[in-house]
């Protein structure tokens, strides 16, 4: 018997800490394992008992990546415990920091961490060497991404203006109409990021996927909309853990979800491009059919073109509120606590965040539940590695770890906000 | 002396114990109220270190070293003529790039400024807390003291012309 093991320790180019392991037997894989060995955090443990005005500054601690999605649904869950609903220009500059967000989490991933696979190098230092223009485009679009959330939430790590209702200051149109320049130009270098991430050389592989994503009536979605997938989910967000649950599993230190009925599901830039291609403007869609990408992608590894074509979008969206905007009389809406259970749902760089929250009379949290965006993809990650191993057994392990490796970095993956909760078991004799 | 021609960079935790042992040096530095001296706080993104520096003739980075040498124990680089070791400065968090590893892509993309000097002071401590560990503290007023020094000769250097020597 033959028999062949395919082991990375620790991934490198992924945020956090994990590991991979798959075992093949006969030319058949027998055993995958995607490992998340960073301690958990307990966070939701930790915002029982604070008051419903701290969740936004608490879970942001989550990521340092995607603090502003933690802080939006968050925000979203408590205004909708206390029935209060954000609108107009408020509604706008939160789709705005969220803009920013993506646009330097997209950047940091695209130029940063994934396009040295596909290149052949060990990181983006040696590529660099290489390709000094194509970083330097990368670092200038992430820094513009960084400077909007700074210009709206003071810092761009861990924010600190965002609150539940809206901001504690909101910027001026004149500070606002600074970011025209830079954002048209911004809008250029990412028009041009998907015409250099698309000559890319991609593995062959296809999936079938479950998509899994906000739908807006009207948007592309970031900060609100029902939850759909393309087989058939369309639930509004208080459905949540009526459709989907999260499993531990003995190997990960980060609960895996699922959807209840079937299996795994795939959220993130490809799940909200397949499921809202058609609310994507129309330079975005452009940009993509010019890249050769159909209105629906099955293909992981060009999930890279996807998120390019996302930064597009996130350039596009930000200029159009930003010419727009007429800053509003005060920075936030009233909301006063009310006893309740509220649910958030908004659309994290790397996927789907979803929050939930009772609180009591006077705001005091006395239950949470996080569920965030690489928890949802851990099994798809691990289903990815299955199909992807068994079609490739003629590599040779060398280059079977890398793109191994490059399985797991196609999802963006961020360890850290995935494992916060662990399911102890214990067992008495 | 041309305005904020020296930049000083602390680097760290200010609520991790030692991790903020960079930021303690730079706000010493920063209340010297040198002329001609920025200084530069809460860098939490390791990219933004080559921002920081970009509009600097001289730049002083201070951060917290963990390589298992003796709490207190400082570095000196030169970052211009020799690479930092990856095994002394952690992350600035794990979403982020570590100093060496910011300084070798600014080397790469030729974005390093004229002088590039990096302090590393070893910490002890890395829990939750703001105190400094003693012998840490120690190692920083070291580091303070060589700084003062160091802008004092670049300062005299720049006033005395010998920069076109």
């Amino acid at each position: 018997m033959k028999s062949r093991t395919i082991k990375v320790d620790y991934l490198a180019r992924v945020e956090g800490e994990g590991k991979l392991y798959v075992k093949i037997k006969d030319n058949t894989v027998a055993d995958v394992r995607f490992s998340v060995f960073e301690p958990p955090r307990f966070f939701e443990a930790l915002l029982r008992g604070r008051r419903f005005t701290e969740a936004p500054d608490i879970t942001s601690r989550i990521c340092g990546i995607c603090p502003v999605a933690y802080q939006m649904s968050s925000s979203q869950a408590m205004e909708s415990v206390c029935g209060v609903t954000v609108s107009g220009p408020l509604r706008d500059l939160r789709r705005l920091i969220y803009c920013g967000e993506w646009i330097e989490s997209h950047a940091l991933h695209i130029y940063m961490l994934h396009a040295p696979d596909f290149l052949g190098y060990e990181d983006a230092i040696t590529m660099a060497k290489d390709h000094p223009d194509v970083v330097t485009q990368g670092l200038k679009l992430k820094k513009i991404g960084n400077d909007l959330m700074v210009l709206l939430g003071g810092r761009e790590i861990h924010p600190v203006n965002p609150r539940v209702g809206g901001f504690y200051k909101v910027p001026t149109k004149e500070d606002i109409l600074r970011f025209v320049e830079p954002l048209e130009w911004a809008l250029e270098a990412s028009l041009e990021t998907v015409r250099f991430t698309s000559t890319l050389p991609f593995p062959e592989f296809e999936r079938d996927y479950e998509f899994v994503s906000l739908r807006h009536p009207d948007e592309y979605p970031i900060t609100e909309g029902r939850v759909v997938s393309n087989k058939g989910i369309d639930i509004s967000t208080d459905q949540f853990l009526d459709t989907f649950e999260e499993i531990h599993v003995p190997h990960s230190t980060s609960l895996q979800a699922k959807v209840k009925e079937r299996d795994d599901y795939l959220a993130g830039p490809m799940a909200r491009y397949c499921n809202n291609f058609d609310r994507l403007p129309e330079v975005a869609q452009k940009a993509a059919k010019e890249a050769g990408l159909s209105e629906v992608c099955t293909n992981p590894f060009k999930s890279i073109i996807v998120r390019s074509v996302e930064t597009v979008f996130a350039c596009h969206e930000a200029l159009r509120i930003i010419k727009a905007y007429k800053a509003p009389d005060k920075p936030y809406v009233e909301v006063p606590p009310k006893a309740g259970v509220g649910h958030g749902c908004t659309e994290a760089p790397r996927g789907l965040l979803y929050h939930r929250y009772e609180i009591d009379d006077a705001g005091i949290i006395k239950d949470a539940r996080i569920i965030p965006p690489t928890s949802q993809n851990q099994k798809a990650m691990e289903v990815d590695l299955r199909q992807f191993v068994q079609k490739n057994l003629d590599l040779t392990d060398d280059k079977l770890t890398w793109q191994c490796e490059q399985v797991i970095r196609n999802y963006d993956p961020c360890i850290s906000c995935s494992c916060h909760f662990l399911k102890l078991d214990i067992k008495r004799d | 002396m041309e305005e904020n021609s020296i930049t000083v960079v602390g680097i760290g935790n200010a609520y991790r114990s030692d991790d903020g042992i960079g930021l303690y040096v730079a706000k010493q530095i920063e209340s010297l109220a040198l002329n001609g001296v920025r200084v530069v706080e809460g860098i939490g993104d390791g990219f933004a270190l080559i921002d920081a520096w970009a509009d600097s003739d001289h730049t002083f980075v201070i951060d917290c070293a963990s390589s298992g040498a003796p709490p207190g124990t400082t570095y000196h680089f030169d970052a211009l003529c020799e690479s930092i070791p990856s095994n002394l400065f952690s992350g600035l968090s794990t979403h982020s790039i570590s100093v060496n590893e910011v300084i070798e892509l600014a080397r790469v993309l030729d974005r390093l400024p004229h002088g590039l000097i990096v302090y590393g002071i070893e910490g002890k401590s890395f829990s939750a807390g703001i105190d400094l560990t003693p012998e840490v503290r120690q190692g920083a007023n070291k580091i303070i003291g060589r700084i003062v020094e160091d802008i004092d000769n670049l300062t005299r250097h720049k006033v005395t012309g010998d920069d076109n020597a």
